[in-house]
C-alpha cells in the first residue's frame, strides 16, 4: 500500500518534470544545429547582414528581424487601442447580457485556425489594398492588419482579467469625488490596472512575433527591408517556413539559425510577461 | 440623478463602444465571409475516399486529423493531468522545482508553433529516425497542447473544496484513493474543458506539422506513414494557388469544428463553476 503511494508519487513528479526536459530539449536541439551556423557565417554577417541569397551563401538576416519588427509593431498599432477599449468595454459598460455575447465570441477569435485568418487576409484585405492603393496587395500593411485583428483576444482577454480585478473601492472613490463613470474608468481603475494591461499587450507581441502561417498568405515574402507599408515584407517565421522544405547544407543550418533568433526574442518577450505578471500579483 | 457629462466623458464613451462593436464586426465579418464563400463549395466529391488532382478530397485530411488528435491527446493527456496532480496535491508551494516547473511550463506556451515544428523535425523527424509521420506530428504537437491541459486542470483541481478531501481522509482513504475516487472525478468537467480547448488547437495547427507530418493527403496507414490533417490540406491547397474554391470549403469545415469546440469547452467550463 506504502509502496504504491510512493511509486504513483513518484510518477506524479516525473509526469511534472516533463515539460522541463521538453524545453531542455527543444533548446538543446535547436542550438546545436544553430549556432554553428551562425559561427560559419559570423554572427555579425548573420545578424546585419543585408543580403539573404542562400544561391550565393550570403546568409544575413537582418531584413527579416526588421520585418518581423515592423509587422508586429504594426499590428500593436492596430490592435492594442482596439483591444484595450473592448476590454475596458467588456469590464464596465457591457450589461450582463451582452457580456454572455461577447465573452464568448472574443473566445472564438482566439480558437479561429491561423491558416483559416490567412485565408481570409488573402482573399480579402489583400485585394482591399490592392484596389485602394493600386499595388500588389502583400503587403507590409496588410500583415499587420491581419495580425492586429489575430492579437486583439490575446489583449482583451489578459486586460480584462486585469481590469475585473482592480478593487471596486477605487471605481466608487472616484465616483464619490465627482468623477463621472467614464472619467473613473479610464483615470482611475485603468491605471491600476495598467501592469496587466501592459502584460497583455506583451502577450499580444509574443503571438504577432511568432505568427507564421497567416503572414506568409499576405505579407508577399520578399527578403529586403519594405521601403513603406505598401511594400512587401519578409518575417523570420515565415523565412523559415517558406525554404526549409528545399534548404540542405548551410542554407538549412542557417534557417535554423534563424530559429535561434526568434527563439532568444520570444524568451525576452516572456520573461518580461512573466515579470510583469509578478509585479501586478505582489501589487 | 442623471446629470450632463463633460465632453471628454463622452468622447471616452463613444470610443469604448466602437472599439467593441469593431471587435465584434471583425468576428462576425470573418465568420460570414468564410461561410457563405465556402458553404457553396462544399461539395460531396470533396469528401470522396479518394484524394487526386482531379478531385482534391479533404476525406483523407479528415481521417488524419482525428488520428493525430487522438496520439496527440493520448500522449499529452496523462502526462498534462499527472503534473497538474503533482502540482496541486503534493508539491510544496515555492519549492524550487515547483518554480522551475511553472517557469517551463510558462515557456512551452509561448514558443511560435513554426519553432515546434522545426524542432520535432530536428528531434523526432531526423534524429530519432521517425521520419515524415503522424507519430512525429503528435509528439511535436502533445507538447505544444500540454501547457494549456497542465493550466486547466490545475484550475480545475483546485476549485475542488478542501472539504472533499478532508472527509475522504477522515473515512481512512489514502492520498492515492482520494486523488483518483474523489479529487479527479469532481474535476471532470475543467479537466475536459482544457481537453476540448485542445484539440481545437491541434486541428487548426498547421505550421508544426507541415515538416513533421508531411503535407501528403493519403489516409496513414500506420503511425510511421505521413499524412496531412486538415489545415495543412487547407495550406497546400491555398499555396498551389489553383483550388481557392476548394481551400474555403476547408475553411469552413474548421470553422465549424473549432465553434463547437469552443462551445462545448465554456459549457464545460461553466459545468464546473456550477459545481
Amino acid at each position: 500500500m506504502q509502496l504504491r503511494e510512493n511509486a504513483m508519487r513518484i510518477v506524479f513528479m516525473l509526469a511534472a518534470c516533463f515539460s522541463i526536459v521538453a524545453v531542455f530539449f527543444i533548446c538543446f536541439y535547436l542550438f546545436i544545429n544553430g549556432l554553428p551556423a551562425i559561427a560559419k557565417i559570423g554572427p555579425l554577417n548573420f545578424l546585419t547582414g543585408m543580403e539573404w541569397a542562400p544561391s550565393n551563401e550570403l546568409y544575413g538576416i537582418f531584413p527579416m528581424i526588421i520585418g518581423s519588427i515592423y509587422v508586429t509593431a504594426g499590428a500593436i498599432i492596430v490592435g492594442v487601442p482596439i483591444g484595450i477599449l473592448t476590454a475596458v468595454y467588456m469590464a464596465y459598460f457591457c450589461p450582463k447580457k451582452i457580456y454572455r455575447i461577447v465573452k464568448p465570441a472574443v473566445e472564438l477569435l482566439a480558437g479561429i485556425p491561423s491558416i483559416v485568418y490567412g485565408f481570409f487576409g488573402l482573399v480579402v484585405i489583400v485585394p482591399l489594398i490592392q484596389d485602394v492603393f493600386h499595388t500588389s496587395g502583400n503587403t507590409v500593411l496588410a500583415a499587420s492588419v491581419l495580425l492586429g485583428i489575430m492579437i486583439l483576444p490575446t489583449i482583451v482577454s489578459v486586460s480584462e482579467a486585469s481590469l475585473q480585478a482592480v478593487p471596486d473601492s477605487y471605481y466608487e472613490g472616484s465616483l464619490a469625488l465627482g468623477a463621472s463613470h467614464e472619467r473613473s474608468v479610464y483615470f482611475v481603475c485603468l491605471k491600476a490596472a495598467k501592469s496587466g494591461v501592459l502584460a497583455g499587450v506583451i502577450l499580444g507581441v509574443g503571438r504577432a512575433i511568432g505568427e507564421t502561417m497567416a503572414v506568409i498568405m499576405v505579407a508577399g515574402n520578399q527578403a529586403v527591408i519594405p521601403g513603406s507599408l505598401l511594400h512587401g515584407v519578409r518575417t523570420m517565421t515565415a523565412n523559415i517556413v517558406l525554404e526549409m522544405g528545399y534548404a540542405s547544407g548551410l542554407h538549412r543550418e542557417a534557417l535554423i539559425a534563424t530559429a535561434c533568433v526568434l527563439f532568444v526574442f520570444i524568451m525576452i518577450i516572456n520573461l518580461s510577461f512573466s515579470a510583469l505578471k509578478r509585479k501586478e500579483a505582489k501589487a | 440623478m442623471k446629470h450632463k457629462k463633460d465632453r471628454t466623458s463622452l468622447a471616452l464613451s463613444l470610443l469604448t463602444h466602437v472599439a467593441a462593436v469593431i471587435t465584434i464586426l471583425c468576428l462576425l465579418f470573418i465568420i460570414a465571409y468564410i461561410l457563405i464563400r465556402g458553404v457553396p463549395n462544399l461539395k460531396p466529391s470533396l469528401f470522396a475516399w479518394e484524394y487526386n488532382t482531379d478531385n482534391v478530397s479533404m476525406m483523407p485530411s479528415i481521417i488524419n486529423t482525428v488520428i493525430v488528435v487522438l496520439m496527440t491527446l493520448l500522449i499529452a493527456g496523462p502526462i498534462g493531468i499527472f503534473s497538474a496532480i503533482y502540482l496541486v496535491e503534493y508539491a510544496k508551494r515555492g519549492s524550487k522545482l515547483v518554480k522551475i516547473i511553472l517557469l517551463t511550463t510558462e515557456t512551452l506556451s509561448g514558443i511560435p508553433s513554426i519553432v515546434y515544428g522545426l524542432f520535432g523535425s530536428l528531434m523526432f523527424v531526423l534524429s530519432m529516425g521517425m521520419g515524415l509521420s503522424v507519430l512525429a506530428g503528435s509528439l511535436t504537437l502533445a507538447i505544444m497542447v500540454l501547457p494549456t491541459i497542465m493550466r486547466t486542470t490545475q484550475e480545475a483541481l483546485v476549485a475542488v473544496p478542501d472539504s472533499y478531501r478532508e472527509g475522504s481522509f477522515g473515512l481512512g482513504a489514502g492520498k492515492l484513493r482520494t486523488i483518483f475516487r474523489i479529487i479527479l472525478p469532481s474535476a471532470v468537467p475543467g479537466i475536459m474543458s482544457g481537453i476540448v480547448l485542445s484539440m481545437g488547437r491541434i486541428v487548426g495547427e498547421t505550421a508544426a506539422l507541415i515538416y513533421t507530418s508531411g503535407t501528403v493527403a493519403k489516409v496513414c496507414t500506420d503511425v510511421f506513414a505521413p499524412g496531412s490533417t486538415l489545415a495543412v490540406h487547407m495550406y497546400r491547397l491555398m499555396s498551389e494557388g489553383l483550388y481557392t474554391e476548394q481551400a474555403c470549403a476547408v475553411g469552413v469545415v474548421l470553422l465549424v469544428f473549432v465553434i463547437v469546440m469552443n462551445s462545448l469547452s465554456s459549457y464545460l467550463g461553466r459545468k464546473l463553476v456550477k459545481g
